[in-house]
């Protein structure tokens, strides 16, 4: 019954209105499917050719394989370059966090004599361009006959890191209901006990949230750490260098493998927060 | 605790800022003193003595006039194409996409995990002759057997619009997230229509993003040199390109330093306009 009422009322509204009512509507939809589809073509890309049985450069598409990813370090430095990229990452990401996490509670909790320029301090880095930050650091190594390499990359990585840090953490920090500090005091718990016990809890995921991105930031980086790492290889160097030669298909399995896992820690860390709120 | 409160705060950032002091503060400083050094006569390449040259910032520049402008002029169109390539990707997710939201913003982040070098010379092959695009659009006529696409300033412009298009989306996502939809909603009350309502209400309070995302994009762009050198050609070199070659091929550590710092003022100097303009002091 109803089947024909709405039958019946199609036919008076032509199919061209129709149609641009319908585009009208979903045109945000439309949009942002071509928007992912944007986004995701050079991953796709990427993805597909890591099974590219391509020999040694990996620019036209020869036929399918699993070799490259049952031995991601058959290419020569590859695997060295990653393992580089991961210490670096870690160690950064410790050092990173530790005094952004500091600085972060000075700011985020405190008032005191020369809080907006400390706030100028961690924005600076973050407006100056990769390229000053590590063309100045090399400077400096090099006056105090200092050798690019593995500690001095490290120290470049922390310096960028830092601010993205503070600005994480800061944000969590500002978002918290005092009211629970306050009830902790209130129930007789003093101040590094309220502390330990309700806020640095309530601040962790900030905290954890700020890591991950230090460890992105550093994994991924290249300007700074081509300035300051003199002959040591990372993974997006190894890249770089190797792209005039034409990148080995292993390189596009460990970036495809990369994505995988981060998408994973993601998709775990938004599912635990969805069990617990609920 | 036993020391006095008031020290607390000084002692969470003195490690902080004696690291900051150290590896950022410092190092501005004596870039700032090389940038006036002069080569030493007779002496080895590299090797560079305090002469006070501020002659060097005039000669660095009028050599690299060109560069700089390109620097700008690309960094501003990746910026301005970013922001309308993520607006209405931002507003999408915002307001749109109810309980998916949280997986869509995961996904505006993803492919940023794949190392972005390796999107960049994803890129390079997809539109090179190689990649499908350029013989598609070649049998479709709506290119030339001559046109190509890499190697070209458009190539560059679209590589660094891409590569920095997640700064742009999470601020403006943030923004408009914040916004509360009773607020838009008193607008068609008040008998605005849904453009209306958008540009009066919806832009105004998205703002803040629209500031923060433009200069996450804008400043690692004026910076970058590695869409320039993937994607371009030497008619597409950025001023990231000449400091680069000036460090690594010259050793002319001078150029580079009057160059790296000529850069940072500029870019402080566009900020600080900007940040004025737009009226919003809370970004940092």
């Amino acid at each position: 019954m109803s089947q024909k009422i709405k039958d019946a009322s199609i036919p008076t509204i032509p199919v061209k209105a129709r149609f641009s009512r319908w585009f009208g509507r979903n045109l945000l939809r439309i949009y942002m499917i071509f928007g992912f589809t944007y986004l995701f073509i050079p991953v796709a890309y990427t993805f597909v050719f890591s099974f590219n049985d391509s020999g040694k450069s990996n620019l036209i598409w020869k036929g399918f394989t699993l070799s490259n990813w049952q031995n991601p370090c058959g290419a020569p430095e590859v695997c060295n370059a990653l393992g580089n990229s991961i210490k670096i990452g870690l160690l950064a990401t410790i050092f990173s966090t530790i005094l952004g996490t500091m600085i972060a509670f000075a700011i985020g909790r405190y008032k005191f004599k020369g809080r907006s320029s400390s706030n100028l301090l961690i924005f600076l880095p973050m407006a100056t361009p990769e390229i000053v930050l590590g063309a100045s650091l090399l400077s400096l190594f090099l006056v105090f006959k200092i050798n690019p390499g593995f500690w001095p990359t490290v120290v470049a990585h922390v310096v960028f890191c830092i601010s993205f840090v503070v600005v994480t953490v800061k944000a969590r920090i500002a978002s918290l209901d005092p009211r629970l500090e306050q009830a902790a005091m209130d129930l007789y718990a003093n101040e590094l006990e309220t502390f330990r016990r309700v806020t640095l809890p309530l601040v962790a995921p900030g905290i954890a949230g700020a890591a991950l991105l230090a460890f992105s930031l550093s994994f991924d980086d290249f300007i700074i750490t081509n300035f300051n790492s003199g002959t040591l290889i990372t993974f997006p160097k190894f890249v770089y260098v190797s792209a005039a030669r034409g990148i080995p298909a292993q390189a596009n399995v460990i970036g495809s493998a990369m994505f995988f896992l981060a998408l994973a820690i993601v998709i775990a860390s938004q599912l635990a927060k969805r069990k617990k709120t609920r | 605790m036993s020391f006095p409160k008031v020290r607390v705060p000084y002692l969470l950032l003195l490690p902080g800022f004696a690291f900051l002091f150290t590896f950022f503060i410092l190092p501005i400083i004596n870039l700032a003193q090389t940038s006036t050094q002069t080569p030493v006569a007779g002496g080895d390449t590299g090797e560079y003595e305090q002469t006070l040259a501020f002659g060097n910032y005039i000669q660095a520049f009028v050599e690299n006039k060109e560069q700089f402008g390109r620097s700008f002029l690309y960094a501003s169109l990746a910026t301005i194409f970013a922001l309308a390539i993520a607006y209405p990707l931002a507003y999408a997710i915002a307001f749109k996409s109810g309980k998916f939201k949280n997986i869509l913003l995961v996904l505006v982040v993803a492919p940023f995990f794949t190392s972005f070098l390796l999107r960049t010379i994803a890129w390079k092959q997809i539109l090179g002759e190689e990649g499908f695009v350029v013989p598609g659009l070649r049998s479709l006529n709506i290119i030339g057997e001559q046109t190509t696409l890499t190697s070209t300033s458009i190539a560059v412009v679209a590589g660094m619009t891409y590569n920095f298009l997640p700064f742009m989306t999470l601020p403006l996502y943030a923004s408009l997230e914040r916004i509360d939809p009773r607020t838009i909603e008193a607008a068609g009350d008040l008998y605005a229509n849904g453009i209306t309502a958008f540009r009066r209400v919806t832009v105004p309070l998205s703002l803040p993003g629209v500031v923060a995302g433009t200069l996450l994009t804008f400043i690692p762009a004026a910076g970058d040199y590695v869409n320039a050198a993937i994607l371009g050609s030497p008619n597409t070199k950025m001023i990231g390109n000449v400091i680069e070659s000036r460090y690594f091929k010259i050793v002319d550590y001078p150029t580079a330093a009057a160059l790296s710092f000529t850069l940072m003022a500029a870019i402080l100097i566009l900020v600080t306009l900007y940040i004025r303009k737009a009226g919003t002091e809370e970004l940092v």
